[in-house]
């Protein structure tokens, strides 16, 4: 498992203040989320091509990842035209509906503009920026705390889990649907749990060792400097363009 | 010797609940300054308890602690001392929480109140000086297990303690990296207790080897 691969380059997404781009992205992704317009999911789309263009990441990589998700979308390609109520087309045999057509095209503009904007606003900071600077947004420092501290993790309690696993298949453990599985599975994450907590507590230690009191301080302090300012101007002044573009075509 | 001892366990005791016989029972322990030792003994004696002890993680039912030569009682006295003593841990995975290697080398002397700056030049030095400065940028989980300790070694070493209670620290090592940790320990010139139970390691990295048996440490 690798993550942040988008976290690491030099263009101005990825310079740019945390905070700003936090809510830049939230901005946008509200918007677009609850828009009911062509028109303005169009915009949407644009806006995060522009932002794409901007984070100068590899396309081919940002490509993949789109491709996954669109991979979900094209099953709704599948069943809504299909189903969904509303005036028929026919095709030969195929009857499909247009409203269906309609809704599953907005969802794939609306659906890949708001990734746009996760990838390029929230992928250009490594998770451990992300969550410092929601604290430095006021968000309550024990969610933020819960954020990095899950992150840090998610790894070792998985590696912990296929430990067990291993073990277990080891011994010629072969899931079934039989009251054995299901009570070595209960085996498997209560002790997953137990050991997760233990660790807890080990890492807790360690940290008090080290002087730690509550807060977490971050190495790469950022100062809101007048670019950022920009940029979020910029992102707020899109935004309430979209809203516009919303009431003008609805 | 006229100097005051660094570390001085006097006749403590601990219990841990539930449990029907005390895993520490009067230990007598003295660590002066400069002084390398090493600590034996078998599974389950008592010496990662003995070492949390010192730090003040477990409180000791009885007995006293100086640092020093000033008694440890309470949270602050623990907390002064916690600035002067590192403990690395058996578990490397415990002690590196930080998502890259140098923020957690840095994380210590930012909770001193060392200025990010400051702290960023002093974390990279100490990598430097293990001879770990690649390793800067890299994802702390991703590390081997080899990495992982000695990384754990710098975020302890960053904070330029007096005293260092190693727990283990051979574990899962391969041979050149337990030879570069041997270097390593042999150069420093501040205090330090191992636990390890590998012999040739501790004749290697100490000036003395005790051992543990019946929750006392002896010579
Ligand atoms: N939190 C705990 N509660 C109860 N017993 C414990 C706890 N931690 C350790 N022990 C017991 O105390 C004994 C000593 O543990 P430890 O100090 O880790 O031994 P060592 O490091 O010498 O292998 C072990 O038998 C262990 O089962
Ligand atoms: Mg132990």
């Amino acid at each position: 498992m690798i993550f942040e691969g988008f976290s690491q380059g030099d263009s101005l997404l990825h310079k740019s203040d945390t905070r700003v781009k936090l809510v830049g992205a939230m901005a946008l992704t509200l918007v677009i989320s609850l828009c009911q317009s062509f028109f303005t999911g169009l915009a949407g789309l644009v806006v995060g091509l522009i932002l794409l263009f901007l984070s100068r990441l590899d396309l081919n990589q940002v490509l993949i990842r789109m491709l996954v998700v669109n991979s979900f979308i094209g099953l709704l390609w599948l069943t809504l035209p299909l189903t969904y109520p509303g005036d028929m087309i026919s095709f030969g045999s195929i009857v499909l509906s247009k409203q269906g057509i309609e809704l599953v095209a907005l969802i794939t503009i609306k659906t890949n503009g708001i990734i746009l904007f996760f990838i390029t606003l929230l992928a250009t900071s490594t998770v451990a920026d992300l969550g410092h600077g929601l604290e430095r947004l006021r968000l309550p420092t024990k969610l933020c705390l819960l954020l990095l501290f899950s992150y840090r993790y998610i790894f070792v309690v998985n590696q912990e889990y296929q430990r067990l696993v291993r073990a277990a298949k080891l011994r010629c453990f072969c899931p079934r649907t039989n009251l054995h599985t299901y009570r070595t599975y209960g085996h498997l994450f209560g002790m997953t749990l137990v050991k997760s907590w233990n660790r807890t507590e080990r890492v807790g230690q360690a940290m008090l060792l080290r002087g730690f009191h509550g807060r977490f301080y971050t190495l790469n302090e950022q100062v809101m400097g007048k670019g950022d300012l920009i940029f979020l101007i910029i992102i707020l002044i899109i935004v309430i363009g979209l809203v516009g573009l919303e009431f003008l075509f609805t | 010797m006229t100097q005051l001892p660094l570390i001085k366990l006097q006749d403590v005791s601990y219990t841990y609940s539930g449990a029907t016989k005390p895993i520490l029972d009067k230990i007598n322990f003295t660590l002066h300054e400069k002084q390398h030792l090493g600590l034996i003994g078998s599974n389950g004696c008592g010496k990662t308890t003995f070492f949390h002890i010192i730090m003040g993680l477990l409180k000791p039912d009885s007995g006293m602690l100086f640092f020093k030569g000033n008694e440890m009682r309470n949270a602050q006295h623990f907390k002064k001392l916690r600035q002067e003593i590192g403990l690395l841990f058996q578990d490397a995975d415990d002690q590196l929480f930080s998502p890259t290697v140098l923020e957690d080398v840095a994380f210590g002397l930012l909770n001193l109140g060392v200025g990010p700056v400051k702290a960023r030049q002093i974390a990279i030095q100490t990598l430097g000086d293990l001879g770990l400065a690649e390793l800067e940028k890299r994802i702390t989980h991703q590390l081997s297990g080899g990495e992982k300790k000695l990384v754990s070694l710098a975020t302890i070493l960053a904070m330029q303690p007096k005293v260092l209670l190693l727990d283990e620290p051979t574990n899962n090592l391969d041979s050149t990296t337990r030879a570069r940790l041997i270097k390593i320990l042999t150069e420093l010139d501040i205090a330090y207790v191992i636990i390890s139970h590998d012999r040739d390691f501790l004749a290697e990295t100490s000036q003395k080897v005790l051992t543990m048996t019946q929750g006392r440490v002896t010579e």
